[in-house]
């Protein structure tokens, strides 16, 4: 395991800048694309074949880590609920010119609201900024894995991770 | 504490709540579920005390296997909590020590 | 004294396999469970497991259980269940039984033994306040009964079963307040840690629980940092004020009917501890007995169900249901299953220890 993962159970950017799962800054300019935070070797390979665009191989040795194909990938985001891991995302810098959309997978209850305004959560789990909940997916299909959509200031679209609501839920 | 809406689970299936006692007095719970989890839900923690040390003690393994929650029951001592199912009416006691048996009239 | 081909002690992932592979090629098959339901720890993992499709991938843990309960059904297996087997005699070839409130016994020409694990204790000052449960027990409370043990948890232990326990303990609303691992690593999948630290949950790797506190119940939990030989550093002590402490430091094999039939048993750690020996194709040092699942070796699921099937496969060769060569057909494949299952740093150290085992067996 990487050496910091195995300490602190958190992946580092320059982790993740090695990962054959991350997209290029260029790439996640242009539009919505997969962001996957995959770096053990664990014999597992939803992730291919949920793609309907074959965007992601894990290959016959399934340990193998998911490799991302940017110019295939159309960020979709059907691979954020298929992840037994739940280590995949979707980032959009394309958004607009302030802001970022993330996607990621939320396991939890009350889903939020769209419209709302929460966190936005860093790997460490600390509050990095204020986000904004665009779009909650939470079909059947997704076999209870809901997708939460927030748009983060740019700055932070590679440290959102999760995000955590604002005041005391009802 | 139960966990009545679970973003996996689900909510809770409809299931009969029944009567019992504790201690003499009077409890809810659900038919057929472990004793020792209506207690949990209602907040009860301790369910007997040990021989030698009269030291507290509740449920430590939920299966069946350790004998820590074990009560006496319907007059019967050493009932293990945690794969007993509860039904109307039951009397569930703190249990000291090794209990003692109800002499049946 | 009731007569069947093949009697499945256990339930879960391993037993309905087994019995579901044996039944399907004619065996005569019965499954027994001292549960009120089936399913073993299946119905626990409310997590979608890894693998591949052939494994159950992103499937949870409970679908998987109603799948297989499904096919139990439909194949019309009779199951057994309020049924406690407390004894094994006549050489591995009678069970002794107490189905609710009635003794019997039923003799079988083929028998597996799978009866999964049992999670492992560590003392600690005030261990044994109410309070104070298996992260295993913790994970039965809430998943399958609906009830929260506590609402301030600590959780001991950075395996995948301290982990994901921590997870399915935040999902169902508590706090996790910390989760302490003696070594200086994590060791469970970095995915598992990764989920709950951004949910704000620390992870201590080098502590240990030093001491439980609380009136007549857990009200503190004292957490102390460890050297590298494992001994506390005085003066790190930091206190967590918490109402449940989970023990997260691994399972052992529930293998008390192999040890009393005369099975012969190795010690692996890497496998729980005390394990019966057994062939490659699960048959155990008393011949006609099997082992396959968590009693086997502590695995995962999808292991325990091909284990399983292996034994079912094998029972249903030896009793003349399918030929030899059939038989090495299916073995192989179920092999090449579980072979892959077993790749990667993590699967490696399992299925090189259960080598060790097999030869040990020999």
């Amino acid at each position: 395991m990487r050496e910091s993962l195995s300490k602190t159970g958190v992946l580092t950017k320059e982790d993740l800048a090695q990962s054959p799962g991350v997209p290029s800054e260029e790439r996640m300019e242009r539009g919505p694309v997969a962001y996957i935070e995959c770096m053990e070797e664990i014999p597992c390979d939803p992730c291919e074949f949920v793609c309907p665009k074959g965007a992601i191989t894990v290959g016959k040795q399934i340990i193998d880590l998911p490799v991302l194909d940017e110019e295939k990938c159309d960020g979709c985001g059907l691979c954020i609920p298929i992840c037994p891991g739940l280590a995949i995302f979707v980032v959009d810098k394309s958004h607009s010119d302030k802001e970022a959309l993330v996607g990621l997978p939320y396991e939890q209850l009350p889903l939020p609201k769209v419209g709302m305004k929460v966190y936005g959560v860093d790997r460490e789990g600390k509050a990095v900024c204020e986000a904004r909940v665009v779009k909650v997916l939470n079909p059947k299909k997704f076999d209870r894995t809901a997708v939460v959509y927030l748009a983060v200031p740019r700055a932070f679209a590679l440290d959102v991770r999760h995000f955590a609501f604002m005041e005391e839920e009802e | 504490m139960r966990v009545t809406e679970h973003p996996i689970l689900g909510k809770m299936d409809a299931v009969r709540e029944v009567e019992f006692e504790f201690d003499g007095k009077p409890m809810k719970g659900y038919e057929g579920e472990p004793i020792a989890t209506a207690l949990m839900a209602a907040g009860v923690k301790v369910f007997r005390y040990t021989i030698k040390g009269g030291n507290p003690r509740g449920v430590f393994c939920a299966i069946g296997r350790c004998t820590d929650c074990v009560m006496t029951v319907d007059g019967m001592p050493n009932v293990r909590t945690c794969v007993t199912p509860l039904r109307d009416g039951m009397r569930v006691q703190t249990q000291k020590g090794l209990g003692a048996w109800e002499e049946t009239k | 004294m009731m007569e069947t081909e093949f009697a499945v002690v256990g339930a879960g992932p391993a037993g309905l396999s087994a019995a579901l592979e044996a039944s399907r090629t004619g065996v005569q098959t019965v499954l027994i469970d001292e549960n009120q339901a089936p399913g073993g720890q299946l119905f626990k993992q409310i997590h979608k497991f890894f693998g591949s499709k052939e494994h159950w991938a992103a499937t949870r843990g409970i679908d998987i259980g109603i799948k297989l309960l499904m096919q139990v059904e439909k194949a019309g297996i009779k199951v057994m269940l309020d049924t406690v087997v407390w004894g094994i005699f006549d050489g591995g070839k009678v069970l002794a039984i107490k189905e609710g409130d009635r003794n019997r016994r039923v003799r079988a020409e083929k028998i597996l033994l799978a009866t999964g694990a049992s999670e492992n204790p560590l003392a600690f000052p005030g261990w044994t306040l109410p309070g104070v449960l298996g992260a295993g027990a913790a994970q039965t409370l809430v998943n399958l009964h609906r009830v929260l043990p506590g609402t301030r948890v600590l959780m001991v232990g950075a395996g995948n079963v301290g982990l994901i326990v921590a997870y399915q303990l935040l999902q169902a609303g508590a706090n996790v307040v910390a989760v302490v691992e003696a070594l200086p690593k994590i060791g469970g999948y970095g995915v598992h840690a990764s989920k709950i630290r951004r949910m704000g949950v620390p992870i201590l790797t080098g502590h240990t629980v030093k001491e439980a506190s609380g009136d007549a119940m857990v009200e503190r939990a004292t957490v102390i940092q460890i050297d590298e030989q494992g001994n506390p550093i005085p003066g790190t002590e930091r206190e967590f004020e918490v109402d449940t402490i989970c023990i997260a430091v691994g399972l052992h094999p529930l293998a008390e009917l192999a040890w009393v039939c005369g099975c012969e048993f190795t010690y692996i750690s890497e496998l729980g501890g005390h394990v019966p020996l057994h062939t490659e194709k699960m048959e155990t040092t008393m011949p006609g007995v099997y082992v396959a699942g968590d009693v086997a070796g502590i695995e995962e699921a999808t292991v325990a169900m091909e284990e399983g099937r292996l034994t079912g496969v094998d029972v249903a060769r030896c009793l003349g249901y399918i030929s030899n060569r059939k038989a090495e057909t299916l073995t192989r494949e179920i092999q090449a299953r579980i072979e892959l299952i077993r790749s990667g740093p993590f699967g490696e150290v399992l299925g090189e220890a259960k080598e060790r085992l097999i030869e040990r067996r020999g």
